[in-house]
């Protein structure tokens, strides 16, 4: 417990003594509530934490609290901020591209298009794998499989219309086949799809780079692409671009405000963020978890959130999840 | 061999005096939050990860290992003294467990929990030492067509064991399965009878149903029988230690519950609920004493129990072996790891053996203390049963309505808490088994998804389920289940007839 102490102690003692240094920055005195809209454990959850912990080290906030609102791919979460949060400049959301597949599946009456967004944090690649044991050795050759018999093959991947799923109905599609007719097998995550591919039951997998990097490395899956736009240091796997298709997915994940938060008090809170990702913290424990910089600043962000909703909503309607 | 050397360089990192603390801290915190209704291991273990973040990653690790084992100790203690299970793992224990106590055998009870939950998770970890790489290559080989015989071979067992009647018995499993198919359906992402209600997207919440229906229905029903005949604090009878016949009829389920447990828990899918329905099965089955079954036999709480610890440290095997997390807790470590930039998954025994070992030893190392702290709790805790009645039940009330809310924040779910409640004491005023409507939600989602994906994966040809060996062998093993009992009452009615 001592260390408990120690550490809570010296947040304070820097929240206190910058809060006391600070007479006009009224970023550094912010109080903030993060909702992570999933349960502990889970990516958005780890999201929120590593900001709660940088802000509160490099001192973008006075203190910050995270709240989890599991349910509903973050549909739930998303509903309780937008009717909490309104224009009150101490709120704060993480979330991703899950939820803009999440509450268009869900037919969900809010979504991420009616909050603010602050920042784009992270931005992690998928990767598209095939059982060591599988003949396929180039994306062109899962490719050719697609074509022969787009039913035969059998995608693995995490939740029904989320970003695995989309990729391979994008995958389907560039293959030149009906997206509506891709038999994609969803497992609750890229963990328990891994069992799958592992098991040879399946033709081929779509995870998280992160989830399934351990396999990849062993020799155990063999990666043929990765949907992020440019090659990534220390992934041998080439993005989707450099092998001809013109394919883009990134599993990305960014901060909001609440739907009515302007003026100063948004002012404030993007200053708070910026502080917050420009930090040597910040970098260091997007190494140490292995998440890849996608840094947006607001402007940028918000109308990326647009086109990633109009883009997203077009695919679920093509493979049928939504109207 | 080469393992015992690197066990034993675990035992000396995982015996370092702050290590032993941290363990220590561990078991004490996993017990004190797993006695709570409600708030299980994972919420824990999630709380307390930026606390570790000063800690050296052993350190860390080794804690979680303590709250996990203490988590899932605490859980049983409530079950069997209260009735309300506090995770999903314990509902079975509940079962025996809290008629044993009400009949003032909750030492006896508590005890070979602690004992069972002791063996099973020690030799539970020894194979998990000694046996996770291969056991790892034998789990990934499980595919939906044997998960889905599995789910048959426990639906069957289920319904047939509880209950006055089959036909009761099955009630109570359909109410579960509708209650189970509620949600965003996995395969597809659309909402499934869900009313509109948004807070039914997730599913009914099986802590939610179990409580409302154990406990709540529980206190209805005392409160009910109180105005007729006023009930008397349970009285301890006996010693609050095991006797010799109890220690001899533990010992033999302790085992298979563990040999039940380890195997399943590694499961990318098994989980802790199964194993935990099939050694009650079992045991029931093989009891000398089965009639005492319902009324409090120690055999239900013996194998359980041991079958839950045993699975608890079953899912390890793929979260290290695949850095494939099976349990909400195992998820919360798997983060752990990551924070220190470190992926479980097949390299991890050979780029951080020191700290698997060491995790390893310090599994060990929990459980002793886990033993040592809780037995000579028992007698504590039992006399939480000399409370008047109405006392004790309005702090089960309480409890169970604060478990919930700690656990999901929202008026439905006590709305929910209290249906399932009323629903509780009209099961038990007309005769109808509980357990099976808990099974029900349980497995019933799990086997749709078997089901379903198995049928998407052989392109919609129902031999897909007899093609495989193994699940060709389950699904015959729930045939014979289901049939048997009918031929044998055949048997011996021809029996008598011939007398």
């Amino acid at each position: 417990m001592r260390n408990f102490f120690r550490h809570g102690l010296m947040a304070a003692i820097i929240g206190s003594s910058l809060a006391a240094g600070a007479i006009s920055v009224s970023a550094q005195g912010l109080e903030l509530t993060i909702t992570a809209p999933a349960g502990a454990g889970g990516g958005w959850d780890a999201a929120s934490r590593s900001l709660q912990e940088v802000m509160m080290a490099t001192g973008a906030a006075k203190s910050v609290q995270v709240v989890n609102v599991p349910g509903a791919g973050g549909t739930v979460g998303l509903a309780q901020f937008v009717g909490s949060a309104k224009s009150s400049p101490d709120q704060l959301l993480v979330a991703g591209i899950t939820l803009v597949g999440a509450s268009i599946s869900n037919k969900s009456p809010v979504d991420l298009t009616q909050v603010t967004p602050l920042a784009r944090l992270t931005g992690d690649p998928l990767v598209i794998v095939v059982p060591k044991d599988s003949p396929i050795q180039t994306i062109d050759e899962l490719l050719k499989t697609i074509k022969s018999d787009v039913a035969k093959a059998i995608w693995v991947g995490g939740s029904a219309g989320g970003a695995d799923h989309i990729l391979a109905a994008l995958v389907t599609q560039a293959a030149g086949e009906d997206p509506s007719k891709i038999n994609y097998v969803a497992y609750s995550g890229g963990g328990e799809a891994l069992a799958a591919m592992l098991g040879g039951q399946a033709t081929a997998g779509i995870s998280g780079y992160g989830e399934w990097q351990g396999q990849i490395e062993s020799g155990d899956l063999r990666a043929l692409a990765i949907s992020y736009p440019e090659p990534i240091e220390g992934i041998e796997a080439k993005p989707l671009k450099a092998q001809g298709l013109d394919i883009e997915l990134v599993n990305w994940r960014g901060v909001f405000a609440g739907p009515g938060v302007e003026g100063a008090d948004l002012e404030a809170l993007k200053a708070s963020i910026e502080k917050t990702v420009t930090s040597d913290r910040w970098k260091e424990l997007l190494k140490a978890r292995g998440w890849t910089d996608y840094y947006a600043p607001s402007d940028e962000f918000k109308t990326f959130v647009a086109s990633e909703t109009d883009r997203v909503q077009g695919i679920l309607k093509s493979i049928g999840l939504a109207d | 061999m080469e393992s015992f050397a690197l066990l034993f360089d675990g035992f000396s990192l995982a015996t370092q005096p702050a290590n032993l603390v941290y363990a220590a801290i561990g078991v004490i915190i996993g017990t004190a939050v797993g006695v709570l209704p409600g708030i299980g291991p994972a919420l824990t273990v999630a709380l307390l990860l930026p606390v570790t973040f000063k800690l050296d990653p052993g350190g860390s690790i080794i804690m979680f290992a303590g709250i996990y084992y203490g988590g899932m100790y605490g859980g049983s203690t409530t079950a069997i003294l209260l009735n309300t299970p506090g995770e999903s793992a314990s509902v079975v224990t509940a079962l025996e467990g809290n008629r044993m106590a009400r009949s003032g055998r909750g030492g006896p009870a508590l005890a070979t929990a602690a004992i069972g939950s002791f063996v099973a998770a020690l030799i539970a970890t020894i194979a998990l030492a000694f046996l996770a790489p291969l056991l790892v290559k034998i789990a990934v080989k499980f595919a939906p067509w044997d998960y889905f015989g599995l789910m048959l071979i426990a639906f069957v067992t289920v319904s047939a064991t509880f209950g006055s009647s089959p036909l009761r018995g099955l009630t109570s499993l359909a109410f579960g399965l509708w209650l189970g198919l509620m949600g965003i359906d996995q395969l597809t992402g659309q909402a499934r009878l869900t009313f509109g209600v948004p807070e039914l997207l997730d599913g009914i919440e099986v802590t939610t149903l179990a409580v409302g229906l154990f406990a709540i229905g529980e206190a209805l029903v005392v409160a009910s029988r109180h105005l007729y005949k006023p009930e008397k604090p349970i009285p301890i009878k006996g010693s609050i230690w095991m006797s010799m016949e109890d220690w001899a009829r533990s010992w033999k389920p302790w085992l298979r519950g563990t040999a039940i447990g380890f195997p399943i828990g590694a499961l990318p899918a098994g989980g802790a609920e199964i194993p935990t329905f099939l050694s009650y099965n079992i045991e029931r089955k093989l009891s000398r004493k089965s009639e005492e079954f319902g009324s409090g036999a120690i055999e239900g709480v013996a194998g359980p129990e041991a079958a839950n610890n045993a699975s608890a440290a079953g899912t390890l095997v793929p979260l290290l072996t695949l850095g494939l997390p099976t349990s909400a807790t195992a998820a919360v470590m798997l983060a752990g790891f990551q924070q220190y930039n470190i992926q479980p998954g097949p390299l991890l025994f050979a780029q951080h053996a020191d700290l698997v070992w060491g995790l390893v030893a310090s599994l060990f190392i929990a459980n002793v203390m886990l033993l040592v702290l809780n037995l000579p709790l028992i007698g504590l805790w039992v006399r939480l049963l000399a409370i008047p009645l109405p006392w004790l039940y309005a702090g089960i009330l309480v409890f169970a309505s604060m478990g919930t809310i700690a656990a999901n924040p929202s008026v439905v779910e006590l709305l929910l808490l209290t249906g399932f409640g009323v629903v509780g004491f009209l099961m038990r005023r007309y005769d109808y088994p509980i357990a099976p409507a808990v099974v029900g939600l349980i497995l019933g989602p799990l086997a749709d998804n078997a089901l379903r994906r198995s049928l998407q994966m052989s392109l919609g040809d129902p031999m897909v389920f007899l093609q495989h060996p193994s699940s060709a062998i389950m699904t015959g093993i729930a045939s014979i289940a289901l049939v048997a009992p009918f031929i044998f009452k055949g048997l011996s009615r021809f029996q008598q007839d011939e007398d």
